[in-house]
């Protein structure tokens, strides 16, 4: 099994308020990020696909359709947003980093077969960079 | 334990699959089936998994495991173009994944019968492609 790994960027700004809690509840909670207006980060996105090599291209994932399928379930969605105004998503989920990528796991999910047509590659694991200090990672199950 | 250790080389390639055509290849590789070929900086991180020895408290010998990567991966590699000048390359298209399968294989009998083992080879292509081979058990 190969593991193969590629890298995107987005820049999107988030505001962390839950309707659940109180204004002060909120502000406890989520500190800085629960500032009204917002604010955004440069996000490093890693999706990791998983395969057998194959004999012939020598390839275990076609790269022109992964950026394909990031490009256009993400990043297009994703970069230079306000996810919380622009996503519908986020209507309804607080966009903390474990959320966000909990989104990208289910629209990556929701159409990898269409875009590679084949058994393999599976989606293996999706790790998402707020900032320089803090990353979050989620190992896709298997289906 | 695991341990790791990083190296750097240079070298050309290009990725055609000769049964293909023009199209089918660009279909495929994208912009790396340019017939002229192109080139990276690849970054090779090799890891060792072991218990170290006791009397050392080493699990291999780092200088060692220099002295193989650059005996089996650096000198034949680095600045050369690899379809051209590094076998089996002639005939396999050097795909990350094929460039990665190849140094796993070179890297592997040195660590027969040693109290390491050859946890994982990474090879990125760029910075925003790498690929990982564990062997054909993981």
């Amino acid at each position: 099994m190969m593991r193969v790994t590629r890298r995107y960027r987005f820049a999107a700004s988030h505001r962390l308020h839950s309707g659940r809690f109180s204004e002060e509840r909120n502000r406890e909670l989520y500190g800085k990020c629960n500032n009204p207006h917002g604010h955004g980060h440069d996000y490093v996105l890693e999706v990791t696909a998983a395969g057998p090599v194959d004999p012939v291209s020598g390839q275990a994932v076609n790269i022109p359709a992964l950026d394909r399928l990031v490009t256009g379930q993400v990043l297009r969605d994703f970069d230079h947003k306000y996810v919380n105004a622009d996503l519908g998503e986020f209507q309804t989920l607080v966009p903390t980093s474990e959320n966000i990528i909990r989104v990208i796991e289910d629209r990556l999910r929701r159409h990898w077969h269409a875009a590679f047509g084949t058994p393999w590659p599976r989606l293996d694991s999706i790790r998402l960079q707020e900032t320089r200090r803090n990353r979050f990672e989620s190992k896709v199950s298997a289906e | 334990m695991l341990i790791t250790r990083r190296t750097e080389f240079s070298a050309s390639h290009v990725c055609c699959q000769p049964s293909l055509t023009p199209e089918q290849n660009r279909e495929v590789y994208g912009a790396a089936a340019n017939p002229n070929g192109h080139g990276h900086n690849y970054v090779l991180e090799v890891t060792l998994e072991g218990d170290p020895d006791p009397a050392t408290g080493m699990i291999f010998d780092l200088k060692r495991l220099k002295e193989i990567i650059q005996e089996t991966v650096t000198d034949p590699m680095d600045h050369r173009f690899l379809n051209y000048e590094v076998l089996p390359f002639d005939k396999i298209v050097p795909t990350a994944e094929n460039v990665a399968l190849e140094i796993w294989n070179r890297l592997a009998p040195y660590f027969q019968g040693s109290r390491a083992r050859l946890n994982n080879v990474r090879l990125y292509e760029t910075e925003d492609l790498y690929v990982d081979y564990a062997g054909d058990r993981r």
